[in-house]
């Protein structure tokens, strides 16, 4: 066994844990953890099928069965797997262990996403909305539509906007949202012409690609030699055709564009309406308002700074604020309140209804209650946390030898990194750096395409870690880029302590073995 | 300085710290501004002008900062509902009260899924695994290899087949039956906007989509069934060959739970699937329980058309590993923002992932059974209550719903015998929705009901 994989945790166990057994004081713990993700080796689930086993009975007819004609009858059954109920649930609990949920690790390194803790309390609150339907009377739901209402005028608060509609099912959703209102504003004042929306490139790309989903064309501000969107950009790009700025604040490197309102006030001089996209809300929270830097419209994710969970990918949710120009083209219906009992009623020029029921409503239950737990000063607290974490992260990382922040700027809540000097000195690149630290039990993001820092590395410590924590995160850090300096090929081949080791991705842009689906690998592959 | 304060530095007696926030505890705080040589949290944000900051606390209700307090106050806002299991249901209308097996709660609130979010097939080997075997599941059902990593709901499944159909044909003309519901069509009009034009076809007598004709400028015709009447089409194959003759494809919005006794939209030549998959182990949860799928044959250029993500297996070093992946990214957001197809971002992964428990613990028998007793069950219900009311397209096939015709103040009338009789669609019109979840007794109470209330 090398040096270097003594040193570090590849083998968990073994040659360099052989002292005599059952010695006492046990001996200190290594600085790093020694991490090994859940590795249950599990097959497919179509590999544990055996004809006949079944998971779960299903309610007799009770009544006459129904003839169905051939023609919409199905001729065979569907190739499903057959299990019984404990191995389904063991099945699924070994796959839950092979995944590193933010409850589990020091989830600091899924830049952009302000990944923190999502209170236990708030999901038993979540599950006592689960039998309502939509359709309900409304007074048989003056429970939840009160939440709604009380969760609406809380966002409209943080943001300074006059409405909020809480119906979007996530952040992008939320952004398309966003477009379609600042589309129907236009056409209802006859400016339907107006034909581009402006975005910058460190602002999340869904709104770029939103608004060209729906019909704009996308003018793409670079930043400038400051890091800033370049203002000069945007000065040459605003005229008769812009619709509206799309536009993050802080952007995704962390910096905080101090002229944010003079960006506004241009694109308001042309006709065009400013919308803020709040991904990076949660270190500003009772610091700074949209609104107040006179913002017509934009949206929060509550999956990010309002705790709800992350769900592998959702269900989240999204809630978009608007003034009072653009309430009457807000989704429909709205929560209304007269002072003794909620309704619901559709905004006069709504952009209509954009899912089914009325939001999601569990995650609305949640991100309620967790504002409920802090409060204004809870959430200033929130804000000024993720600050001071952020930064002190950064003080840490910038020791490390080989990464930097590109442009000397003040960071908010977090940082767009590079390991362009260590990956320039070693040849390993900032995903692979990323993969290794893993194997210590982190998650690590490079960024959103296209790389424009080089070999980049978002982290965004929210207020739900511990000093203790970012120290060991920085540790991890220190590590791999040292084993890159010692042993550039052994971090290539990470990794060693995951449920799998090293893909070779090729066969996934290959029609002809790529392989969506257990039907679609069996055809090309089994034969 | 400004009137702005920090939390942390008010004498106030104010929250000093917070169990959610481990860095509010004043020693360490001090310790890390000491480290970083900072006075104040202050100088974070020193970049932001001083017009642009909130010189006073934000306007929110006292905080319920011990979990005893907040547990009181939501249970009081929690107790003024009144839900479909304590009230006798019929309502649907794309929300279902399908039973949810107790296997599907207690996978998707495990902590290792229900907070996990977007890290590498390495650390996250478990998600990609298990949402690769609800597409295949799904795969399955629907006689398609292709099927995404869900999107939002049925609404945008429906909006994005759609679009693909037009990026795949290069035309902008869709042909949609008008037996959708009216918020679907909503959503639709709103997402297809500005440049692909909506052409509605009617309904026929018996509910399903009539008598329709297209030309070469149309990119899809979009069938849904069952329907909004809870109709079963039964002419997919021959609008299959009308659009199929004019270079068109067939998008077919089915509800698989429905496709363990209908056919699915493959067998009669549909060339998109799509719909919501709340029916699959999902809770109504007043409308929180949506996600979307969209499925294709495994035709390069129509997987192309893809914007969500499609996860595939790939081998790893170690021969016998599953290893998994993206397949195909470049078609997505994620790769070229406004190049790539529509946008790509989180959506409603957890709720695939639920979806696949529930196929697994199903399995073929239990969907053939499932959809057996929803049949025979809808039928019978119409039944009940034809007698007492107009059953509106008696003759065709139903799944799950039917319309009736409805008196003025029927549904307030059964509201005040503890039944929530149904969706009105318009002024006379109700959808009353059947499920297995509903016996033979709840359905002869709401036929009693019915007859009290007519009589």
């Amino acid at each position: 066994m090398s040096e270097l994989a003594e040193r570090t945790n590849k083998h968990s166990t073994g040659e360099s844990f052989a002292e005599p057994h059952g010695q006492l004081p046990v001996r200190p713990k290594p600085p790093l953890r020694r991490f090994h993700q859940a590795r249950w080796d599990e097959p497919i689930i179509f590999e544990l099928s055996r004809p006949g086993r079944r998971g779960i009975a299903v309610p007799e007819p009770g009544a006459p069965e129904v003839e169905l004609p051939e023609a919409v009858r199905r001729a065979q059954p569907p190739r499903l797997p057959e299990l019984s109920q404990p191995h389904v649930l063991r099945h699924y609990l070994r796959l839950s262990q092979e995944n590193l949920g933010a409850d589990l690790n020091v989830d600091v390194g899924q830049g952009t996403c302000t990944m923190k803790y999502s209170p236990k309390v708030n999901d038993r609150f979540a599950a006592e909305v689960a039998e309502l339907h939509p359709a309900q009377p409304v007074d048989t739901v003056q429970g939840v539509l009160e939440i709604y209402h009380r969760l609406e005028r809380m966002l409209a608060e943080i943001s300074g906007m006059a409405r909020v509609s809480l119906q979007p099912g996530s952040g992008s959703a939320a952004i398309y949202a966003n477009v379609a209102m600042i589309r129907a504003y236009h056409a209802s004042r006859g400016e339907g012409h107006r034909d581009q929306v402006i975005t910058t490139l460190f602002s999340h790309p869904s709104n770029a690609a939103c608004a060209k989903t729906a019909g704009y064309e996308i003018v793409t501000l670079m930043p400038d030699a400051d890091g800033y969107p370049d203002i000069e950009a945007l000065k040459a790009a605003i005229g008769p055709r812009t619709a509206a700025l799309m536009i993050t604040n802080p952007e995704d490197t962390g910096i905080f564009n101090p002229r944010i309102k003079e960006f506004v006030d241009l694109v308001h001089s042309v006709g065009g309406l400013a919308c803020y996209d709040q991904a990076n809300a949660n270190g500003i929270l009772g610091i700074t308002r949209a609104r107040d830097a006179g913002f017509d419209l934009g949206h929060f994710n509550l999956h990010k700074t309002f705790s709800t969970p992350h769900a592998c990918g959702g269900p989240a949710a999204g809630a978009c604020g608007v003034s009072e120009a653009l309430a009457p083209f807000l989704p429909g219906p709205v929560v209304t309140f007269d002072g003794t009992s909620y309704g619901l009623e559709t905004p006069e020029r709504s952009i209509g209804k954009i899912r089914p029921g009325l939001g999601v409503t569990p995650n609305i239950v949640r991100a309620y209650a967790w504002i409920m737990a802090l409060g204004a000063e809870g959430l200033r607290a929130v804000a000024e946390t993720a600050a001071l974490n952020n930064n002190y992260l950064m003080s840490r990382v910038l020791r490390i030898p080989g990464t930097s922040a590109p442009w000397d700027k003040r960071r908010i809540e977090q940082v767009r990194y590079s390991w362009r000097e260590l990956s320039e000195e070693t040849g390993v690149h900032s995903e692979e750096i990323g993969v290794r630290a893993a194997d210590f039990g982190v998650h690590y993001w490079t960024s959103h395409h296209p790389h424009v820092v080089p070999e980049p590395f978002t982290l965004e410590p929210t207020e739900s870690y511990s000093k203790e924590d970012l120290d060991e995160y920085a540790a991890i850090l220190a590590h791999v880029a040292d084993e890159a300096r010692r042993d550039p090929a052994f971090v290539k081949g990470a990794p060693y302590n995951q449920t799998i080791h090293k893909i070779d991705p090729t066969p996934l842009d290959d029609p002809k073995q790529w392989a969506p689906t257990w039907r679609a690998y069996v055809r090309k592959h089994l034969g | 300085m400004s009137t702005a304060h920090s939390c942390f530095e008010t004498d106030e007696g104010g929250l000093k710290t917070h169990p959610y926030i481990p860095n509010s505890e004043p020693g360490v705080r001090a310790e890390m501004l000491a480290e970083l040589g900072v006075e104040s949290v202050e100088e974070f944000y020193a970049d932001i002008p001083a017009e642009l900051r909130l010189n006073r606390p934000l306007d929110l209700p006292e905080p319920l900062v011990a979990e005893h307090d907040l547990v009181r106050h939501m249970r009081a806002l929690l107790r003024r509902n009144t839900d479909t299991v304590e009230t006798l249901s019929f309502l649907g209308h794309g929300i279902y009260p399908h039973h949810v097996p107790a296997v599907c709660d207690e996978v998707n609130s495990r902590s290792e899924f229900l907070t996990a979010y977007a890290g590498e097939p390495y650390e996250d080997h478990g998600r990609f695994q298990a949402l690769f075997e609800y597409t295949s599941m799904m795969a399955e059902l629907l006689e398609m290899d292709v099927v995404n990593v869900p999107t939002y709901d049925g609404f945008q499944a429906t909006g994005t087949a759609l679009r693909m159909a037009c990026r795949h044909t290069g035309r902008a003309r869709v042909l949609l039956s008008s037996a959708i519901s009216a918020d679907k069509l909503s959503k639709l009009r709103d997402f297809l906007a500005p440049d692909i034009e909506i052409v509605l076809a009617p309904v026929a007598g018996n509910g399903e989509m009539g008598d329709v004709g297209i030309d070469d400028s149309f990119a899809a015709i979009y069938l849904e069934t069952p329907n909004v009447y809870g109709v079963v089409e039964t002419r997919g194959r021959d609008l299959a060959d009308l659009a199929h003759a004019h270079g068109a494809l067939l998008v077919v919005g089915a509800d698989p739970i429905s496709l363990g006794v209908l056919a699915p939209p493959a067998a009669y030549g549909a060339d998109i699937a799509c719909g919501d998959i709340q029916s699959l182990g999902m809770h109504q949860s007043y409308g929180g329980g949506h996600a979307g799928y969209i499925a294709t044959h495994d035709h390069e250029p129509l997987v192309a058309e893809f914007p969500s993500r499609l996860f595939g297996i790939a081998p790893t070093a170690v021969p016998g590993e599953y290893g998994f992946g993206d397949v195909f990214y470049d078609r997505t957001s994620f790769a070229h923002r406004e190049d790539g197809k529509e946008w790509v971002g989180t959506a409603a992964a957890l709720w695939g992932i639920t979806a696949g428990v529930y196929l697994a613990l199903m399995g073929p028998q239990g969907m053939r059974e499932i959809g057996a007793t929803i049949l025979a069950r809808t039928r019978y219900a119409m039944d009940a209550l034809a007698p007492h009311v107009t059953v509106l397209h008696q003759d065709a096939i139903h799944f799950r719903e039917f319309a009736i015709e409805a008196p003025p103040g029927l549904l307030e009338r059964l509201r005040a015998k503890g039944i929530f009789g149904g969706v009105p669609l318009d002024d006379r019109t109700v959808l009353v929705c059947v499920t297995e979840r509903h016996s033979i007794a709840d359905i002869d109470r709401l036929a009693a009901a019915v007859r009290e209330v007519m009589t």
